[in-house]
Order: structure tokens, then sequence, then C-alpha cells
């Protein structure tokens, strides 16, 4: 089960801080997680929209190629602001 | 070397007591301290929410100083990131960096910040008089922590 996580404006955009997930069919990475994400239409579109959309793969900065086998932790962000 | 997130304030003095205590080879202690500003974008900030990654976001700090300690021969360093409501003129974050020579202690301090602001899972939320906002990441924060790339 694939859990995904959703932070800052990105999570008040689509209403949604965690979401557990099997791996959809035919995904192998999250680029295509994100497409299977935002062709739930509506606001889940915003993931699509979202300007320099960050991604974490178990906790780690991942960029959209990173393979996934369907047991990882995600999280999608909008670039960070701390400090 | 120690990362902390919490909510609650912190006391410089005793986080930079802590580093130094017993160990009288260190010569030099820096220290950076962010602080909430009551201006961004020219508007008036009333308060400032910080929300962040529970988990990654230790794991974040504790790379990026042992990053650090793998580019300088520091002796210890310390982050400690608040997390929360936080008004103007609040602490939010230190980073403090001891070394036996000054010019070590201050480089990797300003590497660990420049880092934090572009690598570590927080995101600021602000509350001015025409409502919140999301903080938009700043191209000069992303230069700033390129040019350690070099």
């Amino acid at each position: 089960m694939l859990r995904i996580l959703y932070f800052a404006g990105l999570r008040e955009q689509l209403a949604t801080n965690q979401e557990d997930l099997p791996l959809p069919t035919g995904v192998h990475d999250v680029a295509g997680l994100l497409a299977f994400l935002a062709a739930r239409g509506g606001d889940w579109q915003h993931l699509q929209r979202t300007r320099n959309l960050r991604c974490a793969v178990n906790q780690e900065m991942a960029s959209f190629d990173c393979p996934l086998r369907g047991d990882e932790e995600l999280a999608f962000f909008p670039p960070v602001t701390g400090g | 070397m120690q990362v902390r997130v919490q909510e609650s304030d912190f006391e410089v003095a005793t986080e930079l007591a802590a580093i130094c205590r017993n160990r009288p080879q260190i010569g030099a202690v820096a220290c950076f301290v962010g602080l909430v500003r009551d201006i961004s974008e020219h508007s008036e900030v009333r308060e400032l929410t910080l929300e962040h990654y529970p988990g990654m976001t230790e794991k974040a700090l504790q790379a990026i100083v042992d990053q650090a300690a793998q580019r300088w021969p520091i002796i210890d360093a310390r982050v400690v990131h608040r997390v929360g409501r936080l008004q103007p003129c609040d602490q939010i974050v230190l980073v403090a960096v001891a070394s036996e020579h000054r010019g070590d202690a201050f480089a990797a301090c300003e590497f660990i910040i420049d880092y934090l602001k572009t690598h570590a899972p927080f995101w600021k939320r602000e509350l001015t008089p025409s409502g919140t906002r999301w903080v938009e990441a700043r191209q000069a924060d992303e230069q700033a922590s390129e040019r350690w790339r070099r």
C-alpha cells in the first residue's frame, strides 16, 4: 500500500492531508502516479498545475522518475520556505 | 550534532553553553538566529504559521548538518527550528556551529541555513490584513543554496 501525504497550499487545495492507495495498475513511477491522481479531475488537477511541485519518497527528496514498488511513503508539496 | 523541531521558544545562551561545555578545544562559535519580520512582500504580517513534515524534517536537518561536518572540520553543530504559530519578533530558527577557528564556523553556519531554506520541508503561511497566504519560495534562497555546489 502506498501512503501519500500532501502539505501546505497543496494540502488545502486538495482538502486532503493523507491517503492510502494500492499501486494503481500500470503505474511504475512518481510521474505515473501523478498522472493517475490528476485524472481524478476537479481539485486533483492542482497536482499538475502546482508550479515547481516537489516530491519525497520514503522521506527523501525524489525526482518524478523515481520508481515505485507500492509500499512507499510519498509526499507532494510546493517548494519549501522554512528558516 | 543535534537537530530539534519544536513549538516552544529556545534560549540562545543555553544552546551555546550546551555546545561549549567541557570542550576546551572550541575556539569559535558562529550562530544564526532567524526572526519573524512584521513586513513581507510590502504587507503587514500579523502572524506566521509554520507547517512541516514530521519525520522527514528531522532527517533532512540531520543530513544537512552531516554534510556540513564532512565539508568543514567542525566540532559541533546544532539546529533548532520552531513550528506552529509565531508572531513578529519571535525566534524561528537557530543554527550554531562550533569549531577551532572562526572561518570554519562561519562557513558551516551559513551553509546550514542556506541549505535548510531550500532542502528542509517547512512551509510558512502568513496572516496579513487581507487574509492568509502561503509564502512563495524565493529565487535568492535558491541561488544562495546553489553557490555552495561550486
